[in-house]
């Protein structure tokens, strides 16, 4: 019964936002030029869907994201785990990844761009920046926090040093690293599509850019749209990937025996 | 049924140990941590089917001799052996019984008993069926798919020792293994163990700071003082016949005279270390 009531609440919310927002709109009282009506987005969005080019730039944007995403997260695990293992290593290299750390991303672009060029691997490359630390930090502490006993156990039982990452220290921090991978797909679309927006011929973000030059609101506004629904999907299948991975981890309700 | 029996080592075949051959030897062995000296100067022989128990005050570095034997610690002074081999890390072969769960989480109790015997590579047909029959063994048939999550603590405790003794290991190193259990399930499980120990005979050392459990158990039970800079005080043997039942045996006339004795010498280690530690 609740659920159904919060849903219907939900439902409600919705309605009354949106329909408020519609009515400000023809009553005059907001202006269209800065708030376009949701309906004009929604006809916006219509129109994008209905058209076989747009989905060229989905198509970019989403390679863009997952490429940055892989590269990224694979550069981020390996290193923190390696860093995780060595304490040393860590210690001399800590001033450097602060550092490189404290660089705001977004100025990298233009970098990039004369790098890269204007096609995909620029984007790319934004991307993996952005992704990478968050992976890296995580898999570094999921590492360090491994249970000490279990880790005496193991070598007990005879593990030598890959058995030791393969059945210790990457399971342990596997539910670090799989949170993180949650926090990075919003890190991996917003560098694909800064990179976009600052400088390419195709893509979500070129959409966004080319509406904005047109002072065309609702453009922006149905680009953000489709951006958000983007990265509902990416997160929902990542959903469906952490309960595959991680059975062991006792679920909500299912408290031990 | 017959899956199970085909990989069941032939029982006919008894082990008999030789107590006079040592298979643990710590000699002089002192383990420090900095500046600070946990225990200093041990010397301690374990022989061949040997239940030796360590009771000692908290605190007296009683877990620290057991990690150097299982090479998990190296002796800032003196040397370990097992089986005359001179310990130099781990892997060899012995078996572990921690105090703390000590399953890996993420494997269920199958994987986990299966553990040991995969790193010293037995093909997986071979040790599953092994890793079955232990379970089995230990009261967990049906429980193979269980995560440890989803088993009470004593199964897990259960699980534990199927993981350590499926190797079938010279030595069997315990760290106050029943400590975290409830009293009911402690003698279960204290009877559990005599009985597997007994059909192989390995050689024990146990930690305990409970000293009916190290008389029950134990065929020798050592005293250590309090630490820093614990050493052995006191060597008691235990002349009680076997095979035993932990809980009655708490009622025999020997057993309360042996406990008056090693009572008599652990209790003013105990309040030494109390004393310091207030």
């Amino acid at each position: 019964m609740h659920a159904i009531n919060d849903r219907l609440i939900q439902l409600a919310l919705l309605v009354l936002i949106f329909g408020g927002w519609q009515f400000g709109v023809t009553a005059g009282l907001i202006d269209p030029f800065f708030f376009p009506a949701p309906l004009d987005i929604l006809k916006q969005i219509v129109a994008w869907i209905i058209n076989p080019g747009f989905y060229k730039h989905v198509s970019i944007t989403l390679s863009e994201t997952v490429l940055g995403y892989v590269i990224g997260t694979a550069l981020g695990v390996g290193a923190g785990v390696w860093l995780g293992l060595s304490r040393r290593t860590a210690r001399i290299l800590d001033p450097f990844i602060k550092t490189l750390n404290a660089i705001p991303r977004v100025v990298l672009a233009p970098i990039f761009v004369l790098w890269l060029g204007l096609g995909l691997w620029s984007k790319v490359a934004l991307a993996v920046t952005l992704v990478f630390f968050v992976t890296f930090f995580n898999a570094m502490q999921g590492v360090r926090e491994v249970n000490p006993v279990v880790l005496s156990n193991a070598r007990v039982l005879g593990a030598n040093r890959s058995a030791l990452l393969r059945h210790v220290y990457f399971p342990a921090a596997a539910s670090w690293i799989l949170s993180s991978l949650r926090t990075s797909v919003g890190f991996a679309v917003v560098g694909a599509i800064i990179g976009e927006y600052l400088g390419s011929s195709a893509g979500l973000g070129y959409l966004i850019s080319q509406a904005e030059g047109n002072f065309d609101a609702a453009g922006v506004f149905a680009g953000i749209t489709v951006l958000a629904i983007f990265v509902l999907i990416i997160d929902s299948i990542l959903d469906v990937v952490e309960n595959r991975l991680i059975t062991w981890r006792p679920k909500e309700g299912e408290r031990p025996a | 049924m017959s899956v199970l029996a085909r990989s069941v080592p032939p029982v006919s075949v008894e082990r008999r140990p030789d107590p006079a051959k040592p298979m643990v030897e710590i000699a002089d062995v002192t383990m420090a941590f900095g500046d600070f000296v946990a225990v200093e100067n041990v010397n301690l022989n374990v022989g061949d089917g040997e239940f030796l128990t360590v009771v000692g005050p908290t605190g007296c570095g009683k877990s620290t001799i057991l990690n150097a034997v299982a090479g998990l610690l190296k002796p800032a002074k003196g040397t370990v052996s097992i089986d005359g081999q001179r310990v130099t890390g781990t892997g060899g072969d012995i078996g572990y019984l921690f105090q703390q769960d000590a399953l890996l989480p993420w494997k269920t109790a199958l994987e986990n008993v299966e553990l040991g015997l995969m790193f010293r590579g037995v093909g997986a047909a071979e040790r599953r069926a092994q890793a079955m029959d232990w379970l089995a063994k230990v009261g967990l048939a049906g429980f193979e798919g269980r995560y440890p999550q989803q088993l009470s603590g004593g199964q897990r405790k259960r699980v534990q020792m199927a993981q350590a003794l499926i190797t079938r290991p010279k030595v069997i190193l315990m760290d106050e293994p029943f400590s975290a259990l409830d009293i009911h399930t402690r003698h279960l499980m204290q009877n559990e163990l005599l009985a597997l120990w007994q059909e192989d005979r390995r050689a024990v050392v146990m930690i305990t700071h409970d000293l009916e459990e190290a008389i029950a158990l134990g065929d020798r039970v050592v005293v250590l003082a309090a630490g820093p800079r614990s050493r052995v005080i006191d060597s008691f043997e235990v002349d009680l016949s076997r095979p035993r039942d932990v809980a009655e045996i708490k009622l025999d006339t020997r057993f309360m005279e042996l406990y008056r004795n090693i009572w008599a010498s652990l209790r003013g280690e105990v309040e030494k270390s109390y004393a310091r530690n207030k």
